[in-house]
């Protein structure tokens, strides 16, 4: 990939919770949109003040879930019906009571599997680089003890100059550019 | 004891008279310092190492003895006719049982929003998946000839050969893989964030790698926390049936059997229970001596042994009352071979074996956790914590064993009596547990960081951003 012109954004680290929280709602209100906090544990608050509510991971498990319990129900009746008929002491082949306890199980499994692998992909996940990992004070704290806040250089209010002066109103540790 | 001046005691919460969950002066850097410290240390505890080398030293146990019996065939082990299901059986049913406690603690008390539990779901976790490798290994060498053991599963074949559905020990196949399969994924997606504290707090390249690695690039955002949250919440909800149903398809594979003893609707219920309770045991034979060795009697106090002997006590008390039913319905069912099975499991030849589960399932924790003094002593408890999973292993003996080698036909009667090689591959299996928790905690961390700062009193958001400040004065 080709070097990118500018910079990925300006990040501001906080000491606590609330700071950053009422960071982000100002930035909100100023007309900010492209933005992100970045928190050593999940804090509820920000994703409200990013207005960020809805997540697809419930209907990714819903579908893993309906896709395991049709695929081992109708394997199972493949199975013992047509493929392989057994005469287990005269039962009928669809014995479908039966056929209930493994697709319990892979019901189970697959909503999981797919809740997972589906949180992941959402996530973007494995992305081992991002660009907020070149801010220097980064990766000291921001899985620790640190509250991030970052304001993304492609929003279209984003000017160096205003967004600096911007979020140094707040009682920032610091405020950094960070390259991309 | 720490109960004898509880105003003065710091563990205290002088509001509400009970133990604190973490202790009091711990900030979010103190937290992961010291959860982190131990696995990103230069110097391992020499104790460290003693353990690692008797728990391999034990888990050749499992090497010799399987090499044999690969060598030799079943045949070294002590099942015959009748007793055609002897240890491998009971340890399987023994092992898996250990396991539940984990998901129990990951995720019920995870729905049930019982924060306590962010200490020790971790390691319980990681309990489980090593119990449940453990246990994994009898039905695959119980099987005759291991190296067919894919046979189990569903696959297209040239042979044209597919399992029946109809019978249990298919449906085990089912449960116990998906139990092993979703343990590992949500044990994974937990640690997702922590490894990415463990590559930051990193000096080692290769931890920087290996951790950085697995954290799969975790940065924190807020929409992936969400998000991750969401899927948190998910897997604890599927968790929560799952780990239900494993023990009741387990005991499936008994009460579908029509044989005096096995035969009884009480089984899932009751096993479940049991599971239960020998898996807080277990819990609390790893979680005792670890707070100590790694001083962590902040993180995991008193509070938590408290509570984990409550839910032994509970469970305790399903087992019991199912131990009871049994007998009652031995009796109220009329029936000839119920009553004899049961005449014989307490006063035949190996009635012993009824007599010591009574003692050390019933007998010994029933009368004692009811006392808070006892709940809180480490000592008791961790002694406690081996008699209890001794009784939990002498009722699977019980009901293989006793219900086995007297059946309907007294001419086909036997005994059963375990040899040289059962008894080899379980202690073996325990060296492998032991190995493998030792290689746990000092590569992983051990306790959920990010968990335990949501329970920090720092995490309050104050409206405005005010006051902060003042708050992590206070707590610091």
């Amino acid at each position: 990939m080709p070097p990118r012109e500018g910079i990925y954004g300006l990040i501001a680290e906080f000491n606590t919770p609330s700071e950053l929280v009422y960071a982000t709602e100002q930035a909100r209100e100023a007309g900010y949109r492209r933005m992100e906090c970045y928190t050593p544990y999940p804090v509820e608050e920000a994703a409200e003040a990013l207005h960020f509510h809805k997540t697809r991971v419930p209907l990714v498990c819903l579908l893993g879930g309906l896709m395991g319990v049709t695929t081992c129900f109708l394997m199972e009746t493949w199975i013992n019906v047509y493929a392989y008929p057994l005469n287990i002491a005269g039962r009928p082949l669809f014995s479908w009571p039966a056929f209930i306890i493994p697709a319990y199980e892979w019901t189970i499994l697959f909503a999981g599997l797919s809740t997972a692998f589906g949180m992941l992909a959402l996530n973007g996940l494995p992305q081992l680089y991002h660009p907020v990992f070149n801010a220097p004070n980064f990766r000291n704290g921001a899985t620790t003890d640190k509250f991030f806040l970052c304001l993304e250089a492609s929003d279209p209010k984003f000017s160096l100059g205003e967004t600096r002066a911007f979020l140094e109103t707040f009682p920032a540790v610091s405020v950094v550019e960070v390259d991309h | 004891m720490a109960t004898k001046n509880p105003i003065v005691d710091p563990m205290i919460d002088p509001r509400t008279g009970e133990y604190a969950v973490i202790a009091p002066g711990h900030n979010f850097k103190s937290v992961t310092q010291k959860i982190a410290g131990i696995v990103l240390t230069s110097n391992t505890p020499l104790g460290w190492f003693f353990g690692l080398i008797v728990g391999a030293a034990v888990a050749n146990g499992v090497v010799i003895g399987c090499t044999w019996l690969f060598l030799k065939g079943v045949g070294i082990w002590g099942v015959t006719i009748p007793g055609a299901w002897g240890f491998a059986i009971i340890n399987f049913v023994w092992w898996i049982g250990i396991g539940h406690a984990g998901t129990l603690i990951s995720a019920i008390l995870l729905l049930f929003k019982q924060t306590w539990r962010n200490s020790i779901n971790r390691f319980a976790e990681a309990m489980t998946i090593f119990a449940v490798v453990c246990a994994g290994t009898f039905p695959l060498i119980h099987v005759g000839r291991p190296w067919l053991a894919y046979w189990l599963f569903p696959y297209p074949n040239t042979m044209n050969v597919w399992p029946q559905f109809r019978s249990p020990l298919a449906w085990d196949v089912f449960a116990v893989s998906t139990y092993a399969t979703i343990s590992i994924v949500f044990w994974y997606v937990g640690m997702i964030p922590d490894f990415g504290t463990m590559r930051d707090r990193a000096v080692l390249p290769a931890a920087k790698f290996f951790y950085g690695t697995l954290s799969l690039g975790w940065r924190g955002s807020t929409r992936h926390w969400i998000r991750y949250e969401s899927a948190s919440l998910l897997l604890a909800g599927l968790s929560t049936p799952l780990v239900l149903s494993v023990h009741t398809v387990i005991s499936f594979d008994f009460a579908v059997a029509s044989l005096a003893g096995w035969h009884t609707t009480i089984f899932p219920p009751y096993f479940v229970a049991g599971a239960i309770y020998s898996g807080f045991a277990m819990v609390i034979t790893l979680a005792i001596p670890i707070r100590k060795f790694y001083h962590l009697e902040d993180l995991v106090t008193l509070r938590h042994l408290d509570n984990m002997a409550k839910v032994m006590l509970g469970t305790g008390l399903i087992v019991a009352y199912g131990y009871g039913m049994e007998v009652f319905m031995a009796y109220y069912s009329a029936s000839h071979w119920e009553y004899f099975m049961m005449w014989n499991r307490m006063f035949g030849p190996m009635g012993w074996g009824y007599w010591i589960l009574i003692l050390t399932n019933i007998a010994i924790p029933l009368t004692t956790l009811w006392s808070r003094k006892l709940r809180v002593n480490v000592t008791y408890l961790f002694l406690l914590s081996f008699v209890i999973n001794t009784g939990m292993w002498f009722e699977r003996f019980v009901i293989v064993v006793t219900s086995l080698y007297r059946d309907y036909l007294p001419s086909s009667w036997g005994t059963y009596r375990a040899t040289r090689w059962d008894y080899m591959i379980y202690i073996g299996t325990m060296g492998l547990f032991t190995f493998l928790f030792f290689l746990f905690v000092r590569f992983l961390p051990m306790i959920p960081m990010s968990e335990i700062r949501m329970m920090l009193p720092q995490t309050k958001v104050h409206k405005g951003g005010a006051d902060s400040e003042t708050v992590i004065e206070e707590t610091v």
